[in-house]
């Protein structure tokens, strides 16, 4: 294919890193998993309004919301990450930019992790 | 300066003070925000799971704050920002595949998306305030 940037562009180097579709595909990929996701949660939190601890325990420990709340976790959190990569390339530069994303990739990490490892424990007991 | 280094003198997008706001650039910066709002909310439903697993005493405080008036606020907000964006979510699917492009199918889509998320959040505040 031809290249079509200007030749100033080529001298100054800058372009595509070519993981930009990666990227842009996993955002909708996530999206499309977090529609049921998200109106099975939705509604979850809704009707556990007033719930006491016992209540919401045993309705996080049993299986199908095991399997669920992680995906909505894990998922969610994936989504989100992606997206606020965007914001902080959208309106941050530099050194500050790389702090930023690396910061909200590796608090991503661990949230979504210490969820995990709770939902496990409340369902397995432990 | 050397050419590499010359800094280019693009046009600039329309400046914010002159700008007339639409419904569609409206819903794009408010799908932004409810996003940026949700990636806080997923942080706040690992607290509250993680806070489940802990202790009664460590899930006690975390409801004493979900049933204060802040807490409410940003449990009602949580579920606006999701039926938005999520109802929003959905209409950029549609883009992405290439359908509803044309100015009348973005705002009609638009305005669906409006309704049916404002419908679906005070639906969920009546149910969710009921049952405390």
């Amino acid at each position: 294919m031809t290249d079509r940037r200007t030749p100033l562009a080529r001298a100054r180097g800058l372009g595509s890193a070519k993981d930009g579709l990666h990227h842009w595909w996993i955002q909708r990929l996530t999206a499309i998993a977090l529609i049921p996701l998200v109106v099975w949660f939705a509604i979850s939190l809704v009707m556990l309004s007033g719930a006491d601890y016992p209540v919401v325990r045993a309705w996080i420990g049993s299986p199908l919301v095991m399997v669920l709340l992680i995906l909505t976790v894990g998922v969610g959190l994936h989504h989100g990450q992606l997206g606020l990569q965007v914001v902080w390339e959208d309106y941050t530069e530099g050194a500050l930019r790389v702090v930023l994303i690396v910061l909200t990739k590796f608090l991503a990490a661990l949230f979504g992790l210490g969820a995990i490892v709770a939902v496990l424990r409340i369902g397995l007991g432990g | 300066m050397s050419v590499a280094n010359r800094p280019v003198h693009r046009p600039l997008s329309p400046h914010l003070q002159i700008y007339k706001p639409q419904l569609t650039s409206m819903l794009s910066i408010l799908h932004r925000a409810t996003g940026i709002a949700l990636a806080v909310g997923a942080l706040y439903l690992a607290v509250w799971v993680m806070c489940a697993a802990a202790s009664p005493q460590a899930y006690a405080s975390f409801q004493g704050f979900n049933t204060s008036i802040l807490g409410r606020f940003v449990l009602g907000g949580w579920l606006f920002s999701a039926f938005f964006h999520l109802c929003n979510g959905i209409r950029h699917l549609f883009w992405d595949a290439g359908y509803g492009f044309a100015l009348k199918d973005a705002y009609r889509s638009g305005w669906i998306v409006v309704a049916v998320s404002l419908i679906a959040t005070v639906l969920s505040w009546i149910v969710g305030l009921r049952l405390i």
